[in-house]
């Protein structure tokens, strides 16, 4: 006997799967991150800017390129089963689109006067979902650029979107200055909102999967057994 | 030891294999084993958060660093598109002189004397006559200009010419199956790349820069350039070559570059 899946048992917020991707996410980041920063200084793109060496990770250059050639898969594989999660169990149409500018805007206004609600941590925000979803695509140019670097002649094509071998280099340097300030402020907003860090670790309250709110005529109801 | 010479490979040391590197190194041998490369997988995340702490299983992450970089090797073998060329530019772009790459600085160079170098040939080689300046610079040439890449992150365009790899190595009637071409160098370096690297297109053993030939810094008399392979993996004043099966390594390799270092 199987049990059949019109038995709609609320999931929590952050299903489990979903938080399991988000901290490996976050470490491969931060490997990736630490262990660019010593690859960057030994050719830097701008003269006025090393990363000091305590923040590094690898050690020598040699070790900071086994490190990011090691996270390059944590990231890449976690990320295309985020991705896959994200598109095939609704959680990306759901919970970040539509994203409305002026909702956005009046996000802003609210957030400045400091009027942004913070009592429903289920729902995000316009200005959330501008950030989720605009992360996503970050890290995925991020991955590009990456290989484009890493490979230049076997992925030639992809390098010559970037123009060149500097080309792609300059464009993941600025695709990870984008990922930091992104770091910056979600740990900020999170630290401020802590039951936020709370619902990533334990999953956070229970929500109906489908809510009303969203019409989904794709999905009538099976009939009973 | 003084087990004396097994073969007569130009890269084995005259007295011997050098132990005390074996020595210093026993303990992180002994340590690659299965369990511990579990656990130093399981390590990886809370080191990152430890950089600046000492790491009493450094030998265990080093093994899993070492291992993933060796995948890494497979994957770049995979992904190599044997026919694929480099991008190619214009006389215009390119840049004279080249620039300096080596374990040490340009004033340090030891120039090489063309009159009495030689090219000693070893391994899977059914010729292996050794070769002059005088005979190489006689082969036909071919001229390519192409990107040169650091691991570093710099790169410049450079015209570089002299007889194909593919070309040469059929000549001597080298092993074309056999799995790696090493080199020796006169300022000691040591090198070596992939067969499939060895006969790409865009690999030639180059004697000239700009039509004129190679000079000091760069190699002189003969070099490796390769269109699909970062910078250290282009030897300058190569003095031997040999075919082999047994992975050869090199100095940046040995300290813990990646070996394939494919572009």
């Amino acid at each position: 006997m199987t049990v059949k899946s019109t038995d709609r048992h609320p999931q929590r917020l952050h299903p489990l799967p979903l938080r399991i991707m988000h901290w490996i996410n976050a470490l491969a980041i931060i490997i990736l991150i630490g262990s660019g920063w010593k690859i960057y200084n030994d050719e830097v793109l701008f003269g006025w800017l090393h990363f000091p060496d305590w923040i590094t990770i690898g050690g020598e250059a040699q070790g900071a390129l086994q490190w990011h050639f090691l996270a390059m898969w944590i990231l890449m594989i976690n990320g295309l089963c985020y991705l896959g999660y994200g598109i095939v169990s609704g959680r990306f149409r759901r919970k970040l689109f539509p994203i409305r500018p002026r909702e956005i805007m009046a996000n802003i206004g609210d957030a400045l006067r400091f009027r942004l609600s913070h009592e429903d941590i289920t729902v995000y925000n316009a200005v959330q979902k501008l950030l989720y979803a605009g992360i996503i695509v970050v890290i995925v140019v991020q991955v590009l650029s990456g290989l484009a670097v890493w490979k230049p002649v076997q992925f030639s094509e992809l390098a010559a979107l970037f123009y060149d071998f500097q080309g792609s280099r300059l464009v993941h340097f600025i695709g990870m200055a984008a990922i930091v300030g992104f770091i910056v402020i979600h740990v900020l907003l999170a630290l401020i909102v802590p039951k936020t860090i709370g619902a990533m670790i334990t999953g956070g309250p229970r929500v109906d999967p489908q809510p009303d709110k969203t019409p989904r005529n794709a999905h009538p109801p099976e009939p009973a057994q | 030891m003084s087990t004396g010479t097994p073969s007569p490979s130009v890269f084995r040391p005259k007295d011997g294999i050098d132990q005390s590197v074996l020595e210093e190194n026993r303990k992180l041998i002994e340590e690659i084993d299965r369990r511990k490369l579990l656990r130093g997988a399981v390590s990886l995340g809370a080191l990152t958060m430890l950089t600046g702490c000492d790491v009493t299983d450094r030998g265990a992450v080093q093994a899993v660093l070492r291992a993933v970089s060796t995948f890494n090797d497979k994957v770049q073998e995979l992904i190599f598109r044997p026919n694929h060329l480099a991008p190619t530019f214009s006389e215009a772009q390119v840049v004279k002189p080249p620039r300096f790459n080596a374990f040490y600085e340009i004033t340090e160079v030891k120039p090489v004397d063309g009159a009495t170098w030689k090219l000693e040939l070893a391994g899977l080689i059914k010729d292996k006559r050794s070769w002059t300046a005088q005979q190489i610079y006689a082969l036909p040439e071919q001229e390519w200009i192409i990107r040169h890449i650091c691991v570093e992150g710099w790169d410049y365009i450079g015209q570089w010419s002299g007889v194909n790899f593919r070309h040469f190595l059929e000549r001597i009637g080298a092993d074309l199956t056999a799995k790696y071409v090493a080199f020796k160098c006169a300022d000691d370096y040591t090198g070596s790349i992939d067969m499939a690297t060895a006969l790409h297109p865009q690999t030639i053993l180059a004697t000239k820069y700009a039509r004129q030939p190679v000079t000091d810094p760069f190699g002189f008399p003969l070099r490796l350039r390769t269109a699909t392979k970062l910078g250290f993996k282009n030897p300058k004043w190569i003095t031997a070559i040999e075919v082999t099966n047994t992975y050869p390594g090199g100095y940046w390799e040995n300290k813990g570059f990646n070996w394939h270092s494919g572009l």
